[in-house]
């Protein structure tokens, strides 16, 4: 490595690209509608697809009619013996089936597939199948399931031996000492509900047979590389026959991490079935129905705290609804359950988690992956416990927030970047929290009130515990002939701006221009695994090993170049290659130089967890994560009395990333997450009626729209982490963890008391108030929240 | 059917169902990809155009409401490669993420700032309330539109 002082005069200043507001990479392609999503892809002889779900919740299938009397010579019909490998769609377990063969588990199971050029003929050969089942008493929420469980009830035991599909418990200090030690025990019981990710292109697949007996999968997608092991599986093929290609992702969330395994395996069996493409697209009510939710919970605190408010002792039981199949709940849970104590200390803690197997739709991946349900649940006790000692909510969060060299509830010291007092500090301090607080309670009429609140929260960035050493994390730069560089990388583009900021760090890296590196389609014959694109983890992980990578391919021009020019020294810097101090030749025709005597350049680098990290899978205990983002939210709300409608009117979000790699991008993340969990806090509610998603339109399933945005204001901490590209930390997550609560206090704030479930429907604000009100006239009038 | 209309300034001529979407019709007919389905029932107005001068989502008129009328697509606001005045601020203020909201987005911007030179925030908001955006909050998306009236106003001096 060459250091500036080698050079015996300095070179001019680097251009800064790392930090800085670039536009987006693929801004203009989205900007001009020529971004080209999977729906817009089309194919010479393309059929499309359509699945047939169950009608059911559970039961048998007895027997499948196709109407004789319809034409099925224009429809290719699919069921699982079609299946060339094994009826399974891989992901922790094998459990789940690609396409029902006799056992239906949930409603809007996939049963059979459907085929044909024209889409009118496809809907009325839908209309011709006739399924006829057994039905099955039915396990419809975590509640049966637990009961079913404990009473040993076999016919409603759905996943052997008790209907759990994963449980931790996480222990350390002494639990019964530390309720013998506290003044004060405060317990309490929250409820998250089905949150759906609405991300605004519906799931969509296209699958193209080779002549080869390959598999070409393109679709929209957060995972190129779990999609491609699944088709495997699925089609017995060996890694070479199956490629899978990532098209412009019009928002994922989570909700393409997993399914997309499933929907590809279906487009590609109607393509292996039929020898043509198949583009397999859901409708809106498809999407709603059948794809993954966000895991509905419940979570009960029992505390011990001293009187001035220490915690003492904390007894915490979550339990998450994982729906028929286990897909990702294992990790959703064991995430959740890690958050569950939130970001504060306290010596004697037991946290006790599991997730239920119900006859519902699979529950999911979605941002914040079990974190939201639980830190709404710590942040409420939190309230509940400053309500119940006479504390502000915020003393109480200021006397018990982690610091530098605090454990959590796993024994993870925390050593690197830790701000939960600065984020607090920050969001308290731009909101005036205080000032606002006195002015809300003030300027309340009898109809509307206003209401401030505040939550505090953090998010471990990256996998859970051992899962980024487990996991061949690479990244890597290939030169260009014409002197640019492109990223290769299975970390996908949706939104967060991927692409974007990986140009800046190789670009940074290199030396050169960010309009001189571009960033390759993920394609799982072009690039390599370098992970899913999940758990915060892409800058951080995936930056980083691609940083290195592009130091790597540096330092190799750079010896190239000094070889070539017999020069003691050579470096590139800003687009330019400096021998001796002066500017000798562009970046390019370096380049060119390089391919013609050396040929091609292409760099890979995996990732290396930091040293010193240490977790243990069996006992749950160590390092977690290797760091945290750590964010505090200050919300406004105006509640209706009369309508029992929830306005925020504001949200003031405190996060600390590390460092702003792209400070327009990160606050348009933080912007879009934060508005995410208004949703989940007030209007964002999925009903289920006998196992069966009831609102499944854009019409019934409601998310904000811009007259609901709250105006928020984002205030950035940068506490950099040393093991990340350029200090930075993975927040994608974060400030979904934390939105709710900050609504849900905020509410308290307003109405006096405090809410222990989210979303806060009109309905539920309603009954919740009723309730406090008959509770009061009975023992003694309310007092407004603390 | 056949029916006549002009998209993007050009004069079309398409054989169709009277009663399909006028989505289907700029998607399939004629290759404009850039109207997006988002819901298929005028919720989230990802299929929006300006038909006539008036935001509309796509998927609810039949193309047999379009005879003899304007509309103009995302792929027609650029001139050339030169971005709308709109597009650009979008470009420049985070007003993209994921971008499957975008066309219809800055459709219901571009026609919202024809009537409304110097708009409040507010008033933003009511306008693109019937665009979804799941990625970004909605404020970048305000920001843009407010840059874009600033711009059109300095342009107008």
């Amino acid at each position: 490595m060459y250091r500036e002082d080698q050079f015996p005069q300095p070179l001019p200043p680097g251009e800064s690209i790392v930090g800085t507001n670039v536009l987006r990479k693929e801004g203009q392609a989205k900007i001009m509608g020529q971004a080209q999503y999977v729906d817009d892809l089309t194919y010479p002889g393309m059929l499309y697809g359509k699945t047939i779900r169950s009608t059911i919740a559970r039961g048998t299938i007895t027997a499948i009619r196709f109407d004789p009397h319809f034409d099925w010579s224009a429809v290719v019909v699919a069921d699982y013996r079609d299946i060339p490998g094994r009826n399974v769609v891989l992901l922790i377990e094998a459990d789940q089936p690609l396409l029902v063969e006799r056992e239906v588990q949930h409603h809007d199971e996939p049963i059979l597939l459907l085929a044909s050029r024209d889409r009118e003929l496809l809907e009325e050969a839908a209309r011709h199948i006739q399924i006829s089942y057994q039905e099955k008493p039915a396990v419809l929420n975590m509640q049966q399931a637990i009961a079913a469980g404990e009473s040993g009830d076999a016919g409603m035991i759905i996943r052997p031996p008790d209907n759990t599909i994963k449980k931790y418990c996480i222990e350390r200090g002494d639990l019964a000492a530390g309720f013998r030690q506290a003044e004060v025990i405060v317990e309490g019981t929250y409820r998250t509900g089905l949150q759906e990710h609405v991300y605004i292109e519906p799931q969509g697949m296209i699958a193209i047979p080779g002549a080869d007996g390959s598999l070409t999968l393109q679709g929209s997608l957060q995972c190129p590389y779990y999609v491609h092991k699944a088709i495997k599986t699925l089609f017995n093929l060996p890694d070479d026959k199956v490629i899978v290609i990532q098209t412009t992702t019009g928002g994922g969330f989570g909700g393409k991490e997993e399914y997309p395994n499933m929907i590809a395996g279906h487009a590609a069996l109607l393509a292996w079935k039929s020898g043509k493409p198949v583009k397999l697209v859901y409708d809106r009510r498809e999407d709603i129905a059948a794809t993954t939710k966000r895991h509905a919970a419940l979570v009960h605190h029992k505390t011990g705290v001293t009187r001035d408010g220490r915690l003492v002792a904390a007894d915490i039981e979550v339990i998450m609804d994982g729906g028929a199949y286990a897909t990702l709940s294992a990790v959703v849970l064991s995430r959740g359950a890690i958050h569950a104590l939130g970001p504060y200390r306290c010596p004697n803690v037991r946290i006790r988690a599991r997730v239920m197997a119900t006859n519902t739709p699979p529950a999911g991946a979605f941002r914040g992956f079990g974190a939201p349900q639980t830190c709404f649940a710590y942040e409420m006790q939190m309230n509940r416990i400053a309500q119940t000692l006479g504390l502000s909510p915020l003393e109480l969060r200021r006397k018990n927030l982690v610091r530098t060299g605090d454990l959590t509830a796993t024994g993870q010291q925390l050593n690197l970047s830790v701000s939960a007092e600065q984020v607090l500090e920050a969001a308290v301090q731009r909101a005036q929290y205080e000032t606002e607080r006195a002015a809300a309670a003030k300027s309340s009429g009898s109809h509307q009130r206003l209401g401030i609140g505040l939550s505090l929260f953090y998010h471990g960035a990256g996998f859970t515990g051992s899962g980024e050493a487990r996991l061949p994390t690479r990244a890597g730069v290939e030169l260009l002939p014409e002197g640019k560089v492109r990223v290769l990388t299975s970390a996908i583009e949706m939104g967060q701006g991927t692409e974007t900021v990986f140009c800046q760090l190789a670009a940074e890296a290199l030396g050169i221009a960010y309009d001189d590196v571009v960033f390759a389609q993920p394609n799982t014959a072009q690039v390599p695994d370098s992970g899913p694109t999940v758990a915060s983890r892409t800058c951080m992980i995936v930056g980083k090993a691609l940083q290195d990578a592009a130091r790597q391919m540096k330092s190799r021009l750079e010896r190239f170049a000094a070889d070539k020019w017999k020069a003691p020294q050579a470096r590139i810097h800003n687009g330019e290659l400096w021998i001796d101090h002066r500017s000798a030749i562009s970046f390019a025709h370096l380049a060119r130089q390089y391919f013609e005597t050396e040929g091609e350049l292409r760099v890979l680098h995996g990732y290396t967890l930091p040293p010193d990290i240490k977790w243990d899978d069996e006992t749950y205990r160590g390092d977690a994560y290797p760091v945290f983002g750590w964010g505090a939210e200050v919300a406004k709300v105006e509640v209706d009395l009369d309508t029992f409608e929830i306005k925020v009117r504001k949200c003031v979000v405190a996060i600390d990333c590390g460092k702003a790699l792209h400070p327009l991008l990160l606050e348009g993340q933080i912007e879009g997450g934060t508005l995410q969990a208004v949703g989940q806090a007030t209007i964002e509610e999925v009903i289920m009626e006998n196992g069966r998603v009831l609102n499944d339109r854009m019409t019934t399933c409601l998310i904000p729209t811009a007259l609901d945005a709250p105006e928020m204001q984002v205030v950035l901490i940068e506490n950099p982490y040393p093991f990340g590209p350029h200090g930075a930390k993975g927040i994608g997550e974060l400030p979904m963890d934390g939105g709710a609560a900050a609504v849900a206090a905020a509410v308290w704030h307003a109405t006096g008391v405090l809410p222990e479930e989210v979303p806060l429907t009109p309905e539920k604000l309603y009954a919740a108030l009723a309730q406090a009100q008959s509770a009061a006239g009975e023992m003694r009038p309310g007092t407004a929240g603390g | 059917m056949e029916i006549h209309f002009e998209v993007n300034g050009k004069a079309c001529q398409v054989e169709t169902p009277p009663m399909k979407r006028l989505l289907d019709v700029l998607r399939e007919d004629l290759r404009l990809t850039g109207t997006k389905e988002g819901c298929g029932e005028g919720e989230c107005g990802s299929c929006s155009v300006i038909l006539n001068g008036e935001v509309v989502n796509a998927c609810l008129v039949p193309a047999c409401q379009v005879e003899a009328s304007t509309i103009i697509t995302v792929e027609g606001l650029a001139d050339g490669g030169r971005l709308s005045v709109v597009q650009q601020a979008f470009l420049e203020h985070g007003g993209a993420q994921c971008g499957i909201c975008t066309p219809g987005m800055l459709l219901a911007a571009t026609a919202f700032l024809e009537e409304n030179a110097a708009p409040e925030r507010e008033q933003i908001k009511a306008a693109i309330a019937g665009n979804l955006c799941r990625c970004t909050g909605y404020m970048k998306i305000i920001d843009a539109i407010a840059a874009a009236a600033g711009s059109r106003l300095e342009r107008a001096d």
